[in-house]
């Protein structure tokens, strides 16, 4: 029978470690919403979606308070916009009626953030993702709780060069649009390599193709519980550092399994997988960098940051396959600058650069996150970056993304406050040596060999 | 069988076990263990109840409960056993 002291130590987790489950994300289908008449077409995406999630924050918070574990956010992710809206959608337009139709269910049904305003054209562009992407801009404007994401390459296919160039304006143009809330905007649109079509968090989250009509994917937090059970053996060698990050991401993982299960059984909806993710928030002691500086390091990005994000990482999978049944999403340690104190302080510091982060993003998931830069850095500049991302994604077969925040009218020095789980940023210096020649070359990048991996 | 953990938090003094126990017993809730604790003078108690005979949903027990705690000055918690159950057993 469970014992005093077993829980005490997950209460305590929950109480003073941030314990949390980050998302219960319902993925849905909206494949049969098509339609060639667009106010169709919107009205069956309204009603497939409000039938399937109408009861899906209720029911979360629920299961958090019988638990007693907060359940953070509660969210929707559909199968990408581009493919839905192909058959109605002939304008940028109409494709921003769509987010707008999503926006409205999502306020409906109570859910924080909708994701799939999503276009995957890892190889190539049909008209209808090139519309979509185009309309980005106008759509994240317009929206409050849409979240777009386009996959601009892969392992497999290469990647997308006349996407990367695309994006590069459009990443520039929604800032523009969102100009009067510090470019709010960009902070809801996230480029990919190698997207996995269960991730449950966002802004990345569709509901890809090959799911179920509906799905329910849970990610799991916890760096400040991490961090607290490493406070507990400093000094120790890499086993026990190790064995001692295992143990408690298993602990942590299985409480996602239990709230997966749980939303899974009351919704009626199968269970698909945990994200094994530590994602942190703003919130004090929820960082992911506070945990590299227990492993050791003065701040993030001092020598041996990447090694021992490598190591974080490992060690959260190992325990976190072991304690769920169904693994996916990104699962890894998130980055993102914005959302974590410890990686501001470190920015602000000096210690952390976007050079040295980029590094950190071959070890870990998911890439450059969250990254406020100056307003006027240029839209090839910001291609350039994206195509660097997307090959370390590519050549090393894992997702890597990109969500960076040109913040209009701000340069180096100043801070963009994005509010609540977004948290603020200080704006971070860019490489100002050009790339303009390499980016307009335009066609795609062919997919690497598969062997001699050196 | 339906298990829920109660742990009882705060400052010790008379009558904390007696009033939930009261509380318990008048909701026809069977307690199956109690341990405690006193650490530095704070009342630390856990208690493993089965609610099968309570008539009551889980949240009105969890906020009557809570309610019973506010007016003798500790913290009561209650939650289902799986999450303890999951996180600590394999």
């Amino acid at each position: 029978m469970i014992n005093l002291f077993e829980v005490v130590e997950t209460n305590e987790m929950i109480t003073k470690e941030n314990l949390d489950v980050r998302t219960i994300t319902m993925g849905i289908g909206l494949l049969d919403c098509i339609d060639s008449d667009l106010n169709k077409c919107k009205q069956n995406i309204y009603h497939k979606i409000y039938d399937a999630a109408k009861d899906l924050v209720r029911t979360g918070e629920e299961i958090a308070r019988e638990f007693g574990i907060p359940i953070v956010n509660k969210r929707i992710s559909v199968t990408p916009i581009s493919l839905i809206g192909g058959a109605a959608c002939k304008s940028i337009e109409d494709f921003a009626s769509l987010a707008e139709t999503l926006d409205q269910v999502a306020h409906q049904v109570g859910v924080n953030f909708i994701g799939g305003y999503s276009a995957l054209v890892s190889k190539g562009m049909t008209p209808a993702d090139e519309l979509l992407i185009r309309s980005i801009p106008l759509a994240l404007a317009r929206t409050e709780r849409v979240c777009s994401s386009v996959n601009l390459g892969s392992t497999k296919t290469g990647i997308n060069m006349d996407a990367v160039k695309l994006m590069g304006q459009i990443v520039k143009q929604t800032a523009e649009y969102t100009k009067d809330q510090d470019s709010l905007g960009c902070a809801k649109l996230v480029v990919f390599c190698n997207a996995p079509d269960d991730n449950p968090f966002m802004a990345g989250a569709f509901h890809g193709v090959t799911e179920a009509d509906k799905i329910i994917n849970v990610g799991v937090s916890g760096p400040g519980v991490v961090k607290t059970a490493l406070s507990k053996v400093r000094g120790e060698n890499f086993e026990v550092l190790c064995e001692t990050i295992k143990k408690t991401a298993f602990k942590v993982t299985r409480v996602g399994q239990l709230v997966a299960q749980e939303a899974s059984a009351r919704l009626g909806v199968p269970f698909g997988i945990v994200d094994l993710s530590l994602a942190p928030t703003p919130a004090i002691g929820d960082s992911v960098a506070d945990i590299l500086c227990e492993i050791g390091l003065e701040y993030a990005g001092a020598p041996g940051t990447t090694a021992a994000l490598a190591l974080l990482n490992d060690q959260v999978k190992k325990g976190g396959v072991m304690a769920s049944s169904y693994v996916g999403g990104l699962s890894g340690a998130f980055i993102p600058v914005s959302e974590d104190q410890g990686m501001i302080h470190a920015v602000e510091t000096g210690a952390l650069t976007l050079e040295k982060l980029e590094a950190m993003t071959c070890v870990c998931s998911v890439g450059l996150d969250m990254i406020a830069v100056p307003g006027d850095t240029k839209e090839t500049t910001i291609s350039g970056i994206i195509a660097d991302e997307m090959a370390i994604g590519m050549v090393n077969q894992k997702t890597t993304a990109v969500r960076i925040i040109p913040v209009i009218g701000k340069g180096v020095g100043e801070t963009v406050e994005f509010g609540g789980l977004l948290g603020y940023a200080p704006i971070m210096p860019v490489n100002q040596f050009s790339c303009e020649g390499f980016v307009n070359r335009g066609g795609r990048i062919p997919a690497p060999i598969h062997s001699f991996k050196n | 069988m339906n298990k829920t953990i109660i742990t009882v938090v705060g400052k010790d003094t008379v009558g904390i076990i007696a009033k939930v126990c009261t509380y318990l017993a008048q909701n026809q809730i069977n307690i199956l263990d109690i341990s405690q604790t006193i650490v530095q003078g704070f009342f630390n108690m856990m208690m493993i109840v089965d609610t099968n005979g309570m008539d009551k949903h889980f949240g009105e027990m969890a906020d009557e409960l809570k309610l019973l705690g506010e007016n003798i000055g500790v913290d009561i918690k209650c939650q289902k056993e799986e999450i303890f159950d999951k996180m600590h057993r394999i």
